[in-house]
């Protein structure tokens, strides 16, 4: 059997392909089940019962696929320029860090508009998030230091820091004044004219859907719109494609490494500000950093081939295993499974990316001439 | 050096506990990177180092707990199981790289994120029911040749884990092979130029699986330092991002295996360094946060300082890495 480069993409292979892992996916972890003494299609059941069809799931599942449609289209900005910012979970505490920061400030200034309160906590949330991806893309830019691993340290940084606002100092976002928090390490609430509306589709019995995600939505649209509308986002991808082009074509690299590991933490930071306008609505350390919102970023994305409109729907099918995982989680739901879960979906998407580059071909070596590939085909 | 800080008043102690727990802590680190350079040699890059680690620290673990054997015989099993689940994880990056030419950096991420603090290595844990239990055997110093009590020297080079002689086998094994022997050479050989090896008749095939699996063995000993000498237990996530700092640390060795101990050392000291210091209760004002990121912010600069350098001389990084070899398209 052999592997030859297709000439030609076919778009239905673009969706099948996916749709065809996480099938495969399923099949691989019934395996695992079936290997440790679970029953696959009673686990997979209460699993898509929990995650979509039980009453008042898609809500809870949106709770889940908001923050990480946010962490996923900051990564799918970032990895379609080869720019491997994995710091999108700690980009996201400091969004969430900021967020309620600015959410307290104006509290305690007596603001009582939702709308300021919004808007405040968005912009606080992504300029947060930005600088905190500055960081690894001023090494990068001026120093060429591998921007995976600095991006990645400075997520266990971040971590650390929301520790210390919260378990081992009297910071501004500590609750030091309720009987609770006196007794135990608490965040402070944000206020009540702080948290962010939501809109109920009445349509499907009712689903809460949350300001942030169609934020969300509409901040995958922009992104959209920039890379493959604008002249930024093309030589964003004659960069990806390839450095040595772009340097000389003219284009400027080091600003662009900046802008776009910029925006992909600007939109990570969003998320936090999101996920605490949203539903949190204090910092919760330990909380945040079990949650692993900015690394599940990563296999949304990837998932999605890079595409901010496709990270939208996969962000949404995420959420509910999420979801699913975090209700069921018990006696008799193995822990892990999300996790394990999703990187084999990850590595099917991976795996079947190779049915969309190459075809197989079975026998030995090359029988005949292949046919002279036209030139359109060829470019 | 050692004397003069000791005549200048440091306490002698502490240095040496410093310097005793620097090497227990780099222990792991060492293995990792010991692992990691081998795959990056034959042009592999495996981000999977964390999740490697911790699916070897708890299958290392559930054999201690589970093998009805002697301590001795048992510990020795333990590692050998930790290898081979460190390995079984590597297959699965080498298949998905090598074979279907995927991306190595998101296979390597898949990697982390399948095995990971929330993946399969909770899930094993969960699943054979090994949390909140301590270890029934696990790797304690031993005082070879009776020379434990040399001043200085003793407690930091003559009274530590057969896992510490362990890794300095390894260090004197990778750095022998790579550089004396023939089947070293077409490592390298595979990591510069794989079309070159391959016009010589080596199998770049066969060389990028099997130093990807003896690299996963490696990262799963590494894991199991955690699970069998340093906790010893297992706790969800133990590593805390080791396995990075192990990636981070292939760069500042120049891919070299006898600096990769010294790096590991350096790190081992910044981990160990926060826990000494709260043990003598000194420094008591900082927050300990302070001490707790200090092997990440060292990585990072420790990172700049190398790539700067590095970007102009090229320092040692196998030309290959991260290149998938297709015979076809060269």
């Amino acid at each position: 059997m052999r592997l030859e480069r297709r000439l030609e993409h076919p778009r239905w292979l673009l969706v099948a392909v996916p749709l065809g892992s996480i099938a495969f996916a399923f099949l691989l972890m019934a395996v695992v089940l079936l290997a440790t003494g679970h029953n696959p299609g009673a686990t997979y059941r209460r699993m898509f019962d929990a995650a979509f069809f039980a009453n008042g799931a898609l809500t809870s599942t949106l709770v889940f696929a908001t923050p990480i449609v946010f962490t996923g289209l900051a990564a799918a900005a970032a990895f379609r320029m080869q720019l491997y910012n994995i710091g999108g979970e700690g980009q996201f505490y400091w969004g969430a860090i900021a967020a309620v920061g600015i959410a307290l400030y104006l509290g305690d200034q007596g603001v009582g508009s939702t709308p300021v309160y919004v808007l405040a906590m968005s912009v606080a949330g992504a300029l947060a998030g930005a600088a905190w991806a500055a960081i690894p893309a001023v090494l990068r830019a001026f120093a060429r230091t591998n921007e995976i691993i600095t991006s990645l340290m400075l997520n266990y940084i971040a971590g650390l820091v929301l520790t210390y606002l919260i378990i081992d100092s009297h910071s501004y976002w500590r609750d030091t004044e309720s009987f609770e928090g006196q007794t135990f390490p608490l965040g402070k609430a944000i206020p009540d004219e702080a948290k962010w509306p939501s809109g109920t589709l009445d349509a499907f019995g009712g689903i809460v859907v949350p300001l942030g995600f169609g934020i969300a939505a509409a901040v995958a649209a922009v992104i959209w719109a920039v890379y493959s509308r604008t002249r930024f986002g093309y030589e964003l991808q004659v960069i990806g494609d390839s450095q040595r082009t772009a340097r000389f074509a003219g284009m400027r690299l080091r600003r662009k490494i900046l802008a776009v590991m910029c925006i992909s933490g600007a939109v990570a930071g969003l998320g936090g500000a999101s996920f605490e306008g949203d539903f949190a609505y204090q910092i919760d350390p330990t909380g945040l950093q079990a949650s692993f919102y900015g690394y599940t970023g990563i296999v949304v994305a990837a998932l999605a081939r890079y595409s901010p409109l496709a990270v939208v729907p996969v962000g949404f099918f995420i959420g509910g295993l999420l979801n699913a995982g975090f209700t069921l989680q018990g006696a008799d739901f193995p822990a892990g499974l999300v996790g394990v879960m999703q990187g084999l979906i990850l590595f099917c998407a991976l795996g079947g990316e190779v049915l969309v580059r190459y075809r197989f071909r079975l026998g030995r070596g090359v029988r005949r001439a292949p046919d002279t590939p036209s030139v359109e085909a060829a470019s | 050096m050692t004397s003069q800080l000791l005549a200048s008043g440091i306490n002698e102690s502490f240095l040496v506990v410093i310097l005793a727990s620097a090497v227990l802590y780099g222990t792991p680190l060492l293995f990792a990177a010991l692992g990691e350079l081998l795959a990056e040699r034959s042009g592999v890059l495996n981000l999977g180092v964390e999740g490697m680690m911790l699916v070897g620290a708890v299958m290392g673990f559930w054999a201690v707990q589970r093998l009805d054997v002697a301590s001795g015989a048992s510990l020795a099993l333990a590692i050998g199981v930790a290898a081979i689940a460190g390995a079984a994880m590597a297959l699965i990056h080498a298949f998905l790289v090598i074979t279907l030419r995927a991306n190595q950096i998101v296979s390597g991420l898949a990697l982390t994120i399948f095995a990971g603090a929330l993946g399969l290595s909770a899930y094993l844990g969960n699943d054979l029911n090994l949390s909140g239990f301590p270890a029934d055997h696990a790797f304690t110093p031993i005082d070879v040749f009776g020379l434990g009590d040399v001043p200085v020297l003793g407690p930091i080079v003559f009274d530590q884990s057969a896992l510490v002689y362990l890794s300095w086998a390894c260090v004197l094994a990778v750095g022998v092979y790579l550089a004396r022997t023939r089947p070293g050479l077409n490592v390298r050989a595979v990591g510069e130029s794989p079309a070159a090896a391959d016009a010589m008749g080596i199998n770049v095939t066969v060389y990028r699986y099997a130093h990807t699996l003896v690299g996963g063995a490696l990262a799963g000993i590494g894991g199991a330092c955690f699970s069998l000498q340093l906790t010893p237990q297992w706790v969800a996530g133990l590593t805390g991002g080791a396995g990075w700092i192990a990636v981070a640390l292939v760069i500042f060795a120049f891919w070299r295996a006898d600096l990769c101990l010294v790096g590991a050392y350096l790190f081992g000291a910044f981990s160990a360094l926060p826990l000494t210091l709260q043990a003598r209760g000194w420094l008591t004002g900082v927050p300990s946060e302070v001490f707790t990121s200090l092997p990440y912010v060292m990585t990072i600069v420790v990172l700049v300082a190398v790539s700067s350098s590095a970007a102009k001389r090229r320092l040692g990084a196998p030309a290959a890495l991260g290149i998938p070899y297709v015979r076809e398209e060269r």
